[in-house]
């Protein structure tokens, strides 16, 4: 099998499609799991007590809000050298829920921070550089959104994307690199704390929830921006001329 | 099983507030952005046939 075929919208769009439920279910299963795990079968912390439970959401959006934006500027590259048009697509399609697990990961940070830290804000290495992650995120939206012409917006895009990218290390090392309030890396190499199993099994589990909803959702906005780029090719104009007749019926 | 009672669950250990707090605002984003999909989908396909429409006419 040619896995290039599918780098067509033509041939995207309905194996997405299909995709869609399977990863939502997924994505269900596996939330309803981690956090069953994270909050019956884990145990207290010893030192911060139950409101560690923050960690299974927590962690979860920080990855995904760090992968996506990656993901982001890789297709990025490629729709660059190229010249693929899905894989712009797929960046836009990425970028706002990029944002939501960004906003996500600083919003439970502040409501960890307040007990643990004292504060639910602090300029510190960690926090400011996810705070300009999203940034970044909003910026990426806001310039595709701005420009006009759709393959200028498409590259416009893509070199903030790979740009921004430099941001993500950044976040990553920066509980090594700087003395930070935030506390160091719970799993993954270098890390010092030690947590129980089931701990660790509740936070993979959550991550891959996150992995799946990322997909479905990611794959339906894919979705609508083919039909709408590609609308005068002639399988997307049979595929709205469908779409719009079954629609009517249903008004009926 | 950690806890004796429901209202023991919900308490968190006095830090209810801060993890409901986090978990309650996420899942109330990811319901928005479910939800905002849904409707941007409903909005393009009816933008699209339109203009379908006035293309052919």
């Amino acid at each position: 099998m040619n896995i290039f075929r599918f780098s067509s919208p033509q041939t995207f769009y309905p194996l997405a499609g299909k995709l869609v439920p399977v990863f939502a279910t997924l994505a269900a299963l596996c939330c309803a799991a981690g956090l069953y795990i994270g909050f019956f079968v884990a145990p207290v912390d010893a030192v911060q007590g139950e409101v560690y439970r923050v960690i299974y959401i927590h962690v979860a959006a920080a990855w995904m809000s760090m992968f996506i934006y990656l993901v982001m500027a890789f297709w990025s590259a490629i729709g660059l050298g190229l010249g693929t048009r899905l894989s712009f697509y797929v960046t836009q399609a990425l970028a706002p829920t990029g944002a939501l697990f960004c906003f996500i990961a600083l919003w439970s940070g502040a409501l960890w921070g307040r007990p643990t830290w004292g504060a639910y804000w602090v300029w510190d290495a960690r926090l400011t550089s996810q705070l300009l992650l999203l940034f970044l995120y909003f910026g990426f939206i806001a310039l595709t959104r701005s420009i006009e012409d759709p393959r200028r917006a498409d590259k416009a895009g893509a070199i903030v994307a790979l740009v921004g990218a430099v941001n993500v290390p950044i976040i990553y090392f920066s509980v090594k690199w700087w003395s930070t309030l935030h506390q160091g890396a719970s799993v993954g190499a270098g890390s010092s704390a030690s947590v129980a199993a089931s701990i660790k099994l509740g936070m993979l589990v959550m991550a891959f929830a996150a992995w799946f909803y990322s997909l479905a959702v990611t794959f339906a906005r894919t979705r609508s921006i083919i039909l709408e780029r590609e609308r005068h090719t002639d399988w997307a104009a049979a595929e709205i001329a469908r779409l719009g007749s079954r629609n009517n019926r249903e008004d009926r | 099983m950690q806890w004796q009672s429901f209202s023991e669950f919900i308490a968190m250990g006095g830090r209810g507030f801060f993890v409901w707090g986090s978990y309650g605002v996420s899942f109330l984003l990811i319901a928005a952005e479910l939800w905002l999909l849904h409707q941007r989908r409903k909005q393009s396909l009816q933008r699209l046939c339109q203009l379908q429409q006035i293309e052919k006419d």
